[in-house]
């Protein structure tokens, strides 16, 4: 089992609808998030395009987080989904530095926190909250070992990118483009 | 006391409130709701209530998650509804910082003086009521009951608006008319006998091209069109999008038509010229629903893309190659009727020109196109008839507005002015959950009305400006504390929704159903209100349709079925007879006419800015409604403050960076009270520069939201009265680049 | 023209708008580590090549700083964590692929070994002292005895602390102005500079003094040619490389690094002690000062550039 997202830039329109979602359902306290959303504009008026992305934690297949980690705290879950046990964070932030994604945060509590995919709400079969928000449909999340599943139909009929792949972590957040 | 009083001073309520906590009265029999599974996040067995949204119009029914603690854990929407569809959008997920907001409005205040400072005292709700009533009563006997008005946005209006019908006054308004969408509905009912109305009527779902002037959705993040948009676009829908701005929408659009502000009829105009010339239109629909296409016809025969190109600097071929694009997909086109569409005065016309298009198409009462709405029929509770009042607001504007059909908030508050030709003003205000120093044009003149005001009673969940000129601040609980009236709302299939408390109010705060009744019985008109409890009137209500308020608090929402199958009643061009003079489209204005204004739509020049000035041209941001959102923890965590788009080109004229603050000055030499970060884009037009609405809060009790970002409101000092109805344009404002403040503010 | 911005407003602290989770207590522990490395490589390399009378600075006394170096390093080390109460899981675990993790374990070796190290060579500093237990006689008389081995063991990890001071940077390929294996062995160069620098400013022996005098004027040299390959090799990297670079050929970094580093902490002590050894005078805590200096600012704004370098996307 391999979880993956694809969001479809073409859909999303950037409302911030997921970051506010998981902040709310994950508790992330004010000031900090998990997600974010990134506009990049290019061109020059009138002629102009725009895409906009959800970002989050790319639960990286080869995670430079997973490695530089001192204690295994950054651990590869359930379908590769990367986590961070609290208890055996020692705050090193490490694991920060060592993120292309900027992804991760220092928790006011003091370790490391960071998108999990919403594995509380993945293992009851449910979306993660982000995906299940989302006004526009733009998000889908699936495990990417099942061809029938939408995510693999998604990114075998789309044009598809992921950020940054030359970092080599094999990020498994992809963008429909 | 407070006679002596005669200038209003603006009081911040820093330190009045702070301190009283909560005592907290068990007002409701709290409904268990569902239980759900308990969660595998330890601590979280959720449990469930009903509610539908607050923060926006648009009113999404979802369901507020309780932690096993009780507390407010999150909001998500519900899958019965057809406005959310089971997705709020993020202010509606963000709505639990509106209730956990520690700057919320905590105790009745009442205004004083002390030492010749005015301030507000702590008071319980009986004082407050008490000094409500008495002062009420000095202006029904000196000036009559007709001269108190109620402003309204918000669902417990419609128990205030109660009260004030008993007290014998029905000027009730709310700036979603004359300051929103007042022209759209004037004009559509002009062509068609009925207006769009909320939530709009529009079939994005299974259009096929949908053309949007100016509105900006995903950027204003109205639930349903923004999920249809998206529905309709993975289907291969098109977008045409007019618009000076390169927005989100814009983005998304097959054709991006980056007009020159203020033109936008030249381009109606055209387009309706290249579907009638080049036989484009819906012949058969046209000629069995429509009255006057020939004069249409012979309107627009000088209107050609070539005409329009000087004006608007849109080729003439993109004119012309998105007229067909419309027309091809002809009958599911919607041309989208916007709803902000307050814009330069002639907005009725141009709102015509927006439903004449639509009929050339033929596209009203069809799939893909405008749907006929329906709602449940909806009996409210039996109370007395209301005193019938011997004025209205109209008559302190004779002969004016002759279309508007709702009361308007620029014309009350216009009227509330002393003159001398005018024997009555109004004298008393009561505004419950709009900040009218922030949402009607031409804050002066707001001020000076309320200067004249013998009594001002705000009722809200925040300390927004307008508290601080309040004789009397009410606090109201927010939407998760509370129940409302039942959302009766009109959809492809009619639904109710209730909402209803999640938690008990925090600190002293309550539900306006509870302020309207107590209060009418202080003032002696307990007997309009006559049930025990909201829960009383609810279920009655409730049972007169079918269900009942326990059936309710456990589904949330309820589906009816419609009572005819006319979703798209011209469809297959059944026979249809329109509530217009003619019982047609008008498409050629019979009440325009009678009433004395132009029967067809004609395209009328703005001026432009003078060198050195930009059209200032405000919009939404997904993440916030208005200014009631900017103080909201999870909302100003998304975006704490607006900055002015300005296009690169004159950025370097000007000689501007990226994320510098300034402030803006307008034509009138008005300087906007906060300075504003500058955001240097191509996504703007190098004619004008564009702001988020909503920001630039000068109360400091605001604490997240006081002088972040600027207030495109302080700027709008000159507006443009649409005559047909008496909207407030507010895009003709011009502004220039300061570097400095300007003059210190009072508050 | 291309905008590239976050919009929902996402400003985690010391993430945004541009990385510093590592204040000053990161490089200080660095720069603490790499002198403690450099001065028992120096000691215990002298110590096989049977040296120790001729250099008793760099081989008895210096090493006695040590453990307090490490200690200091090591509080630096737990200020910064910010999960402190959790920092024994470092040593529940080993982690190869951890820099960290080596970090914490080599630590935890080499601290005790080098106060091994020290005893050994306490009869030779306070050759009065009397120890009272016989024991302690004892297990010094055996710890002497493994001298040799323990200075092989010593050169050995004190070259990883050295090297790994750097490489704890370059192993961050998120951050492209780390990505460079040079960091290392620039890091333990500077290391040993240093402490070179500390041995002849402490020495009163003047062949010890002129040895390791020249001994840094030839570490000096390697760092400058190890700094110059360091932006050769950026600059004929990809584009995120380059602008890593820039940051030190124009940017932000550049007067800090070429004036404090470059030109106070490496070439003008160099001149200094090239002088020095030509018999000219120059006050002894002048060059020491500016190399130790410079070695402290080179660490700080090695970590501090890392951080603001990013990927573009």
């Amino acid at each position: 089992m391999r979880y993956a997202m694809a969001v479809d830039t073409l859909k999303c329109v950037g409302c911030s609808d997921c970051v506010v979602a998981c902040q709310t359902e994950n508790n992330v306290p004010i000031g900090h998030c998990r997600d974010w959303i990134v506009e990049k504009t290019t061109g020059t008026y009138p002629k102009l395009q725009l895409e906009i992305r959800s970002e989050r934690c790319n639960h990286c297949a080869n995670a430079p987080c997973v490695r530089t980690c001192p204690t295994e705290a950054s651990h590869y879950a359930q379908g590769g989904i990367v986590l961070v046990e609290e208890s055996e964070c020692i705050g090193c932030k490490a694991c920060i530095t060592s993120c292309p994604y900027d992804a991760r945060f220092i928790h006011p509590e003091g370790y490391v926190d960071k998108c999990t995919f919403c594995i509380h709400r993945v293992e009851k079969g449910q979306e993660p909250a982000c995906v299940a928000v989302c006004p526009t449909h733009c998000m889908t999340f699936g495990d990417l070992d099942d061809p029938n599943s939408e995510i693999s139909r998604a990114m075998a009929t789309r044009k598809w990118k992921s950020l940054i792949p030359e970092a080599g972590t094999d990020p498994k957040v992809f963008y429909l483009i | 006391m407070s006679t002596s009083m005669n200038r209003r001073d603006f009081i911040k309520i820093a330190g009045v409130g702070a301190g009283s906590l909560a005592f907290a009265t068990p007002l409701f029999d709290f409904s268990t709701g569902e239980i759900l599974a308990p969660d595998t996040v330890p601590g979280m067995y959720a449990k469930r209530t009903p509610t539908y949204c607050e923060i926006c119009f648009w009113k999404c029914a979802g369901w507020v998650h309780t932690n096993e603690e009780g507390k407010i854990w999150k909001v998500t929407g519900h899958e019965d509804d057809p406005h959310s569809n089971g997705r709020l959008c993020p202010r509606g997920t963000g709505g639990v910082g509106m209730y956990n907001d520690e700057d919320r409005l905590k105790t009745p205040l009442i205004r004083t003086e002390v030492n010749g400072v005015q301030t507000f005292r702590e008071a319980s709700w009986d004082e407050a009521f008490t000094y409500i009533a008495d002062k009420l009563k000095i202006v029904a006997e000196e000036h009559g009951p007709e001269c108190t008005a109620l402003f309204s946005h918000g669902s417990g209006g419609h128990y205030l608006g109660d009260l004030l019908n008993a007290f014998g006054s029905n000027s009730i308004t709310a700036p979603s008319y004359a300051q929103c969408r007042g022209p759209r509905e004037v004009g559509f009912f002009a062509t068609y006998g009925e207006g769009v109305g909320s939530p709009e009527r529009v079939d994005i779902r299974d259009t096929r091209c949908l053309v949007l002037i100016g509105s900006h959705f995903g950027e204003n993040m109205h639930n349903g069109p923004v999920q249809e948009i998206s529905q309709a676009t993975a289907k291969g829908a098109s977008i045409i999008t007019v618009d000076p701005r390169f927005s989100t929408v814009a983005s998304k659009s097959k054709f991006w038509l980056p007009i020159k502000p203020a033109t936008d009829m030249a381009l109606l105009l055209a387009w309706m010229h290249v579907i009638i010339n080049e036989n484009l239109y819906d012949k058969e629909y046209v000629e069995k629903y429509t009255y006057g296409f020939d004069d249409l016809k012979a309107h627009v025969a000088t209107h050609t893309p070539e005409w329009a190109y000087g004006l608007t600097t849109i080729k003439p071929e993109t004119i012309r190659e998105t007229a067909r694009e419309m027309a091809n997909a002809s009958p599911r086109v919607i041309i989208h009727p916007g709803r902000h569409v307050t814009w330069y005065g002639d907005d009725t016309q141009r709102l015509r020109a927006v439903a004449m298009l639509n009929a050339l198409l033929g596209s009203w009462g069809r799939r893909g196109g405008f749907y006929n709405p329906e709602k449940v029929s909806f009996k409210t509770y039996p109370h007395p008839h209301f005193p019938t009042p011997k004025r209205t607001w109209k008559d302190a504007h004779p002969g004016k507005f002759k279309l508007a059909s709702l009361a308007l908030a620029s014309g009350i508050c216009d009227a509330t002015i002393p003159t001398s030709e005018r024997d009555c003003s109004f004298k008393a205000w009561i505004v419950n959950g709009t900040n009218l120093i922030h949402t009607l044009p031409n804050q002066a003149n707001t001020l000076k009305a309320i200067q004249a005001l013998d009594l001002l009673v705000v009722i809200d969940t925040m300390p927004m400006e307008i508290t601080g000129y309040a004789d009397v601040i009410l606090p109201e609980c927010t939407y998760l504390e509370r129940y409302d009236d039942i959302r009766v709302s009109a959809h492809r299939e009619p639904t109710l929704a209730l909402r209803m408390p999640a938690a008990e109010p925090k600190y002293n705060t309550k539900p306006a159903w509870w302020i309207a009744k107590n209060l009418a019985e202080k003032m002696g008109l307990g007997a309009f209100f006559p049930w025990k409890d909201i829960e009383e009137k609810l279920d009655w209500e409730l049972k007169q349709v079918g269900s009942s308020l326990e059936e309710m608090q456990r589904i949330g929402v309820k589906k009816m079925k419609r009572s005819y199958d006319d979703l798209y009643p011209m469809e297959n061009l059944e026979d249809f007879e329109f509530n217009t003079n003619t019982g047609k489209i008008e498409l050629y204005s019979t009440a325009m006419a009678d009433e004395g204004y132009d029967p067809l739509p004609k395209y009328k020049a703005h001026e432009e800015p003078p060198s050195g000035y930009y059209r200032l041209i405000y919009g939404r941001a997904p993440m916030h409604t208005f200014s009631r959102t900017a103080n909201n923890p999870n909302l100003t965590d998304l975006m704490d403050e607006n900055s002015v788009w300005v296009n690169p080109k004159i950025a370097k004229e000007w000689g501007l960076k990226n994320d510098q603050y300034l402030w803006l000055e307008n034509q009138d030499g008005v300087v906007s009270k906060t300075p504003i970060k500058v955001r240097i884009t191509e996504r703007i037009r190098f004619d004008s520069v564009y702001m988020v609405h909503g920001f630039g809060h000068t109360n400091k009790k605001l604490t997240r939201a006081f002088g972040r970002g600027a207030s495109d409101a302080d700027l709008i000092t000159r507006v443009h009265i649409d005559p047909e109805m008496g909207g407030t344009g507010m895009r003709g404002n011009f502004v220039t680049f300061r570097f400095e403040a300007g003059e210190e503010v009072s508050s | 023209m291309i905008e590239e911005i976050i919009t929902s407003g996402r400003m985690n602290p010391e993430i945004d708008p541009i990385l510093h989770v590592w204040g000053w207590e990161i490089p200080f522990y660095l720069f603490l580590g790499g002198i403690s490395a450099g001065i028992l490589i120096f000691s215990a390399y002298f110590t096989l090549r049977g040296r120790q009378d001729e250099l008793p600075v760099a081989v008895k006394w210096m090493p006695i700083a040590v453990p307090f170096l490490i200690g200091i390093g090591l509080i630096a080390l737990l200020l910064d964590l910010s999960h402190v109460l959790y920092a024994w899981q470092l040593f529940t675990n080993i982690r190869w692929e951890s820099p960290m993790s080596w970090g914490a374990w080599t630590l935890l070796v080499i601290t005790p070994l080098s106060m091994a190290w020290v005893a050994t060579w306490l009869e030779d500093i306070f050759p009065n002292w009397d120890w009272k237990f016989d024991e302690v006689k004892a297990m010094i008389n055996w710890l002497k005895n493994q001298r040799r081995y323990l200075a092989q063991i010593l050169i050995l990890l004190s070259i990883i602390l050295g090297m790994y001071t750097g490489i704890l940077l370059s192993a961050f390929n998120a951050r492209p102005f780390w990505n460079t294996s040079i960091l290392g062995p620039l890091f333990l160069t500077s290391g040993l500079s240093a402490s070179a620098a500390l041995v002849s400013f402490f020495s009163k022996s003047e062949v010890e003094k002129r040895l390791f005098t020249r001994i840094d004027i030839i570490l000096i040299g390697i760092e400058l040619f190890m700094i110059v390959h360091l932006f050769m090799g950026h600059l004929a990297g990809t584009q995120v490389h380059i602008q890593a670079a820039q940051m030190f050929l124009g940017g932000a970094f550049t007067v800090p690094f070429w004036i404090f580093v470059v030109g106070l902490g490496l070439i003008l002590p160099v001149i200094l002690e090239i002088l020095e050894l030509k018999h000219k005078f120059v006050p002894a805590i002048v060059p020491v000062v500016l190399i130790v200096g410079g070695n402290l600012m080179l660490r700080f704004i090695v970590v501090n550039a890392g951080q603001a370098s990013r990927w573009l996307y």
